[in-house]
């Protein structure tokens, strides 16, 4: 295999000072610049950057995609000053990029909220740190000790909500934050802001805010040198599975899947890629050169989603593999909408017979027909997310689903999980 | 109808009140089917004149207020 040499991208992520080792306010502001916001509102401030930031178009990184200054838009339309929360939740597993960059470069984030914060009016900022996640809270906290005592910026509030998966979903976590009940709400119209008492809510995921800090210092034709006129800038993207450094990169959008994967040092044959993460898609090898953009992405059926590349192993089973996303990602839904609640569990169960070779000829066809029949019809996106992945799979492992159907079972399904859980699920099927 | 604009209108679900009573299938079956836990999967086309009624009553039925006749907008 030949080496190729790809352009690097350190922008979020740098390896020299304001890098791991050195998180610090002092070290943050030598590497990236001052950062230059009014002290009062001031409407023409505001308009140069909401322009400088959809001039860029930066879209939301955290999942959903949505352009930023669009948000931002709707926002003003509603008036009234609202709160500024930032999304850390990281649910996703198999994701360690909100991680990575509230240890490298937290005033990257607390900067990006600050200047979201002036543009709108806002007068705190909430960000929002899984419970399970104290060194990141820890990270936030002291950059914001470390912000204040320097006399500059708003106040900062660091709050913990459950780990899991669905509390990251943005009508859950405000829920939470407003009532304690981390469970999404339905939205007819998600142009309409999501309220926190009787202020709006201006949420965003914290690489968004990385991307915001950096586009305000440096402006959008800057941010557009990177990625593609399609998928301007740089994105953070978790890769793991059969490769020799598995974590956290910084990428060019539209940098093709197999060299995001070849950036961290291949093992050996794949067998396919999932992209997005656990409500995201499999690639099968042959669409290895997919750029990691949402439109390419969204042509081959499959999401950027928080950016995730699992690269598995041949010797590895995706359909075992899939089985436990599934289940796992049945035992995270919220509870609320009958769809989800019922049909994630029984698309698991057919999948785990399947994979013990032990499923009716059936299963393959009920498997896609209930993934299929669950599509849009929860209050939130957590069921289509794993229609979409489990769908996938069986296109891309379609002969192995073919060959467990016909009762044999994976001689792979055994190997250790190569997908990461944070409490693993129990294979049923392979009860004796 | 005395109104002036006509409004498509449509039904919808609400999925977290939703219980699967399954009444609204049973009034509606021309926009509404069960799926195999009960749960309605909706057909969201505009409610002709016709059903307007029966949809109407669909709605104000369903036990848990999940079942909607609602604007989809105007029609021109």
């Amino acid at each position: 295999m030949t080496t190729t040499t790809l352009p690097r991208v350190e922008r979020l992520l740098h390896s020299g000072p304001g890098g791991p080792t050195d998180p610090g306010l002092a070290s943050h502001v030598a590497l990236h610049g001052p950062l230059a916001v009014p002290v009062r509102h001031d409407p023409a401030w505001s308009d140069v950057l909401l322009a400088e930031v959809a001039a860029a178009g930066l879209t939301g990184r955290g999942g959903g995609g949505f352009p930023a200054a669009a948000k931002w838009e709707s926002l003003r339309r509603a008036g009234r000053r609202p709160v500024v929360v930032v999304n850390a939740m990281e649910g996703e597993p198999a994701s360690a990029k909100d991680r990575a960059l509230l240890a490298w470069s937290p005033h990257l984030v607390l900067d990006g909220a600050e200047l979201v914060a002036a543009l709108s009016g806002a007068r705190s900022v909430v960000v929002c740190v899984a419970d399970d996640r104290d060194a990141s809270a820890r990270a936030v906290r002291l950059a914001a000790a470390e912000r204040s005592a320097a006399g500059t910026g708003r106040e900062v509030t660091v709050r913990q909500p459950p780990a899991r998966y669905v509390t990251g979903e943005e009508s859950a976590l405000v829920s939470w934050l407003d009532s304690g009940d981390a469970r999404p709400v339905l939205r007819v119209d998600k142009s309409v802001p999501l309220r926190l008492g009787r202020r709006a809510v201006l949420l965003h995921n914290a690489e968004t805010l990385a991307q915001v800090a950096l586009i305000a210092r440096h402006g959008a034709t800057w941010f557009r040198a990177a990625g593609t006129d399609e998928a301007p800038g740089s994105t953070l993207v978790t890769v793991s599975g059969a490769v020799r450094t598995p974590g956290v990169i910084e990428v060019g959008l539209g940098t093709p899947v197999d060299d995001v994967v070849r950036r961290c040092g291949p093992t050996g044959p794949v067998s396919g890629y999932l992209v997005g993460g656990y409500g995201g898609a499999w690639l099968a090898p042959e669409q290895a050169s997919t750029p990691l953009a949402p439109g390419s992405l969204a042509r081959v059926g499959a999401t950027l989603g928080v950016g995730i590349v699992v690269a598995l192993p041949t010797d590895s089973c995706g359909i075992a593999e899939t089985a436990r996303i599934a289940r796992w990602m049945a035992g995270e839904s919220a509870g609320q909408c009958g769809p989800c609640v019922f049909g994630l569990p029984a698309i698991a169960d057919d999948l785990e017979l399947l994979a013990a070779g032990r499923a009716d000829p059936g299963a393959i066809g009920r498997i896609d027909e209930r993934a299929r029949s669950i599509i849009g019809r929860g209050a939130c996106r957590h069921p289509d997310g794993v229609a979409r992945m489990v769908r996938s799979a069986l296109t891309v492992f379609a002969s192995d689903a073919a060959a467990h159907a016909a009762g044999r079972p994976c001689a792979a399904r055994h190997a250790p999980s190569v997908l990461p859980f944070p409490t693993p699920p129990a294979l049923a099927g392979e009860a004796s | 109808m005395s109104t002036r604009v006509a409004v498509a209108l449509r039904v919808r679900v609400d999925p977290v009140a939703c219980e699967a009573y399954g009444y609204c299938a049973e009034l509606l079956p021309e926009r509404v089917t069960l799926d195999e836990w009960g749960y309605p999967v909706v057909d969201g086309t505009p409610v002709g004149a016709g059903l307007v009624d029966v949809a109407a009553r669909a709605a104000a039925e369903c036990p848990r207020r999940a079942f909607l006749l609602e604007e989809a907008g105007r029609t021109h």
